[in-house]
């Protein structure tokens, strides 16, 4: 009894933290002492040895509680302490050095009780490990178990903890626990509300939730409107990361987009093997990505920089020998020209299949490009970052061209009246081929992006073929700003019907919604206006 | 009295290619019975009855490119949703086909299709009523594409979305059917469709004689077609389709009500084509969401431009020509270039043959009768 008694005071004392100057004296014997209750084997006095060794600050307390939580723990016949880690290798506890376990011993016993025993001393262990991430991942297992035997080592580890975040989540578990522990007075619990609800995520609910009954009205009231505000605070993040998702789809649809918006847009040519311009973009890229990787592996991370000029060119090239070896001849007649290049579309598509073979082509992804981080409550990658920046960046250097350059001025020229510019000696055809390798070569460079976030295979041009072309109907002919706002407004508007109609339903609704707009619009949102068009 | 001044009429509107077209359709009438089921299979000259159904399939693509000739060619109309005309026509007499089935079907329920059993629908969807009944579902046939062709195109040629704007929204549209359709809940089977028929109007869909029928038939079903496009086509109305395809300002302008005219033909262009789908779906056993593909129907758009648009004739020689090539391309070890072929042929075409097979046959055959008229006029002279 007596010993009982001095255990349960060394256990409070090290939970206060007083225990930091043990000798090393003192922690043998609180292990021998822990290893003559495990050696008794009885459920009682194992949870007693659990609770003296999450006090204690000895280096293997975590892998010995770990261990006979996965029951690989042993008490020898010489009483020596001894647990195979998880490879299955044996190890002294108290020395840390290799050891010989025989397998005619059987490890201690637990049960579900004592399972949540030690989860909760592995918590204590670690809320105050060197190791910033332990002791963030130990506070967020308190916020979630709210047991109350942590908070006395939990209100230690406030104190001690330097880090901000850290103490932010320890504050809210502490707030949890004080919310939902029995007897509590109603002042501390409304304080803890408060915290929580502050604080503001989807753990804090649970906490709010399980307020138990003994406490006051006012407490279930403001844990109420605490669970009420938390719950708009998350519809709103909800509604904030939906539309992210939007913007990134949208983004993806403008690249698709801007080289359509040029050539069918601007010079009103009807290049059904657009989408194909893309999928080759995207084989540009993993050719690349494949010849750094067996030539020079270091420069892997540089892979998509080099692909934007080449499939840039790549697609452009392709672009400029279709207009003048086809297109050129078809002026005048789109119908045509959309057979014409539905045509080179499907020879396109089967050329790259015997090629690379149809199934998807690997291509990864650089390091600044992999990983996510956190804006609120919003999750937000790097990849999808980098390809709306991209977007934008395309988008804008196109807008550039066209308006501050040479060959953007004799561009404009050539679409809106082409005989009078051929008149003030601009070489018309020349505009064209360029114009076209211009627009061929934009989705060259969307391919390069694509290739981070769909399969490279010969299909994915197909994919974003029709969907292109809605936006570029949609936004209006002629306007590369109607392409921004229609690939935007689509891409938010497509994420925004999903949770409620489905990625497919919401997919229809928008083609419909188009088909019809169309009826009411027949040039798009940002039509151009004057003789133009008519023609 | 009146009767044969009628089919008199009729039959003067036909030229002279079409007098050809309808008579091979007869001997085809009249001889594959015979040579499929009387002659015996040993003999040289008879025909197998995989060939019979060959030979339906390339006829219900005949009867869709007619369909779309009568758009196309005659009112400048490029639909590239004709494939979902055909495909819904065809659903609708698959629905009959799942209904015949009963209780054969894996799970042997009396009403539900295997599909919804699997799906653990307790009863038949509201708009499964009926399809048992065949009168109704051939009604469904062609009135189901033709709603859907007469709203879509009220809608779009009142708002005068015309040209390549049109041709893009028609594509928009068989893209969204073809999404609907592969959805599990639409209640047409999904991503697998409708196949495993048994039988039609009590005969099994597998024997030889049915075959044959539903070959016969489907050369009933193109003779008619043609000689109502033909009909059309070479009446007042089709003088001013025309007019609309050529200069729709300007017609517009005349006082014609271009969209009522668009609207007309748009919509029997449809009807013709869920014939053509419906015809198609007993012959090759299955229907899926996959005849919905844009692709498809920009398919039947090059068997038009291959025969050559606005003849009629040509888009159902075409479409047999096109199909053949297919066929032998993609049966045989040349089946890898198959697209390469399909390309090339996209792209000749247009820049080759803008009036295609037929088209051109007739361009030369007019020149030489004009060199001829030309030296007949000049002899004399000397």
């Amino acid at each position: 009894m007596a010993i009982r008694s001095l255990l349960h005071c060394l256990a409070v004392l090290g939970l206060l933290g007083l225990m930091l100057a043990q000798a090393p004296a003192a922690r043998a014997n609180t292990l021998s002492q822990a290893t003559a209750l495990f050696a008794a084997d009885n459920f009682s006095d194992t949870g007693k040895a659990i609770d003296l060794l999450s006090a204690s600050d000895l280096p293997a307390a975590g892998d010995v509680l770990e261990a006979l939580g996965d029951r690989r723990l042993f008490v020898t016949q010489d009483k020596a302490l001894v647990y195979r880690n998880k490879a299955g290798a044996g190890f002294d506890a108290l020395t840390g050095k290799p050891a010989d376990i025989p397998a005619s011993l059987s490890a201690v016993r637990i049960n579900n009780r004592l399972r949540g025993t030690i989860e909760t001393a592995l918590g204590r262990l670690t809320l105050q490990s060197p190791d910033a991430n332990k002791r963030r991942a130990a506070a967020l297992a308190v916020l979630k178990s709210r047991s109350p035997e942590s908070e006395a080592a939990l209100q230690a580890a406030v104190r001690a903890e330097k880090d901000g975040s850290i103490r932010e989540i320890q504050q809210r578990a502490l707030a949890a626990i004080t919310a939902t522990a029995p007897n509590r007075p109603d002042i501390d619990r409304l304080a803890a509300i408060e915290v929580l609800r502050d604080s503001g995520d989807r753990d804090s609910l649970t906490p709010l939730s399980l307020i138990p009954d003994t406490a006051g009205e006012g407490v279930k009231e403001a844990a109420k409107r605490a669970v009420a505000e938390i719950n708009n605070r998350l519809a709103l993040w909800a509604g904030a990361q939906n539309a992210w998702y939007g913007v990134s789809l949208g983004s993806v649809l403008l690249l698709a987009a801007i080289g359509l918006a040029i050539t069918f847009g601007v010079m009103g040519v009807i290049n059904m093997a657009h989408g194909e311009m893309v999928m080759i973009g995207a084989y540009v890229t993993f050719i690349i990505q494949e010849v750094i990787r067996t030539k020079a592996p270091g420069l892997f991370d540089y892979s998509l920089l080099m692909a934007i000029p080449a499939a840039f060119v790549v697609a452009g090239i392709i672009g400029i020998a279709i207009e003048r070896l086809v297109i050129r001849h078809l002026y005048g007649r789109p119908l045509e020209t959309l057979l014409a290049t539905w045509g080179i579309s499907l020879i396109l598509q089967q050329a790259v299949r015997t090629i690379f073979g149809p199934t998807n082509r690997e291509v990864g992804a650089p390091g600044f490009m992999s990983g996510s981080f956190n804006l609120g409550l919003m999750e937000i990658t790097y990849g999808r970052l980098w390809i709306v920046g991209f977007a934008l960046l395309v988008f804008f250097a196109v807008l550039a061209l066209l308006r501050f350059t040479p060959m953007g001025l004799q561009m404009r020229a050539v679409t809106q009246n082409r005989r009078m510019a051929a008149s003030m000696g601009i070489r018309t055809g020349k505009v064209d081929a360029l114009t076209f390798g211009l627009g061929s070569g934009i989705a060259g460079l969307a391919g390069v992006a694509l290739s981070q976030i769909d399969n490279v295979s010969p299909n994915l041009g197909q994919s974003y073929i029709i969907d292109s072309f809605m936006v570029v109907v949609f936004g209006g002919v002629g306007n590369l700003w109607g392409t921004l706002v229609a690939a935007l407004s689509l891409g938010v508007a497509n994420k925004f019907l999903e949770p409620f109609a489905g990625a497919v339903l919401g997919k229809i609704a928008l083609l419909v919604f188009i088909i019809l707009f169309i009826q009411k619009r027949p040039r798009g949102l940002f039509a151009l206006k004057g003789r133009a068009i008519e023609s | 009295m009146h009767r044969s001044t009628l089919m008199s009429r009729l039959f003067a509107r036909i030229d002279s290619r079409g007098r050809i077209f309808l008579g091979l359709l007869a001997a085809g009438i009249v001889l594959m019975p015979i040579l499929n089921l009387v002659v015996p299979p040993g003999s040289p000259l008879h025909v197998p009855t995989w060939l019979v159904s060959l030979m339906g399939k390339y006829l219900c693509y005949a009867i869709l490119a007619i369909a779309l000739d009568l758009v196309w060619g005659y009112c400048g109309i490029l639909s590239l949703g004709h494939g979902a005309f055909f495909a819904l026509g065809g659903y609708a007499m698959g629905m009959y086909l799942m209904r015949q089935i009963g209780t054969r079907g894996v799970y042997g329920h009396p009403v539900l299709p295997d599909f919804m059993v699997f799906l653990n629908w307790k009863e038949l969807p509201w708009f499964w009523y009926g399809f048992d009944m065949f009168p109704f579902a051939l009604a469904m046939v062609v009135l189901v594409p033709g709603l859907l062709a007469f709203a879509f195109g009220w809608l779009a040629f009142r708002s005068r979305v015309t040209g390549v704007y049109l041709s893009i929204i028609t594509q928009a549209m068989t893209y969204a059917l073809l999404l609907a359709f592969f959805r599990n809940d639409m209640g047409f089977g999904g991503n697998n469709g409708l196949t495993d028929f048994k039988d039609l109007l009590g005969f099994s869909i597998q024997s030889n004689g049915m075959r044959v029928t539903l070959l016969v038939v489907t050369m009933l079903a193109l003779a008619l077609t043609y000689l109502v496009a033909r009909f059309i086509v070479t009446s007042k109305a089709g003088k001013v389709l025309l007019a609309v395809r050529d200069a729709e300002s300007r017609t517009r302008f005349l006082g014609f009500r271009v969209e009522h005219y668009k609207l007309f033909v748009f919509t029997i262009s449809a009807m013709m084509a869920g014939l053509a789908g419906a015809l198609y779906v007993p012959q090759v056993g299955i229907i899926n969401p996959s005849e919905f593909q844009p692709g498809n129907s920009i398919e039947v758009v090059i068997w038009v431009a291959v025969g050559g648009r606005g003849t009629l004739v040509g888009a159902a020689v075409g479409a047999i020509l096109v199909n053949l090539a297919k066929t032998l391309f993609t049966t045989g070890a040349l089946a890898p270039y198959w697209l390469f072929a399909l390309g090339a042929l996209f792209l000749l075409t247009t820049l080759f043959l803008p009036k295609g097979v037929i088209g051109t046959l007739e361009e030369w055959r007019n020149r030489k009768r004009e060199k001829a008229a030309l030296a007949a006029n000049t002899v004399p002279a000397e």
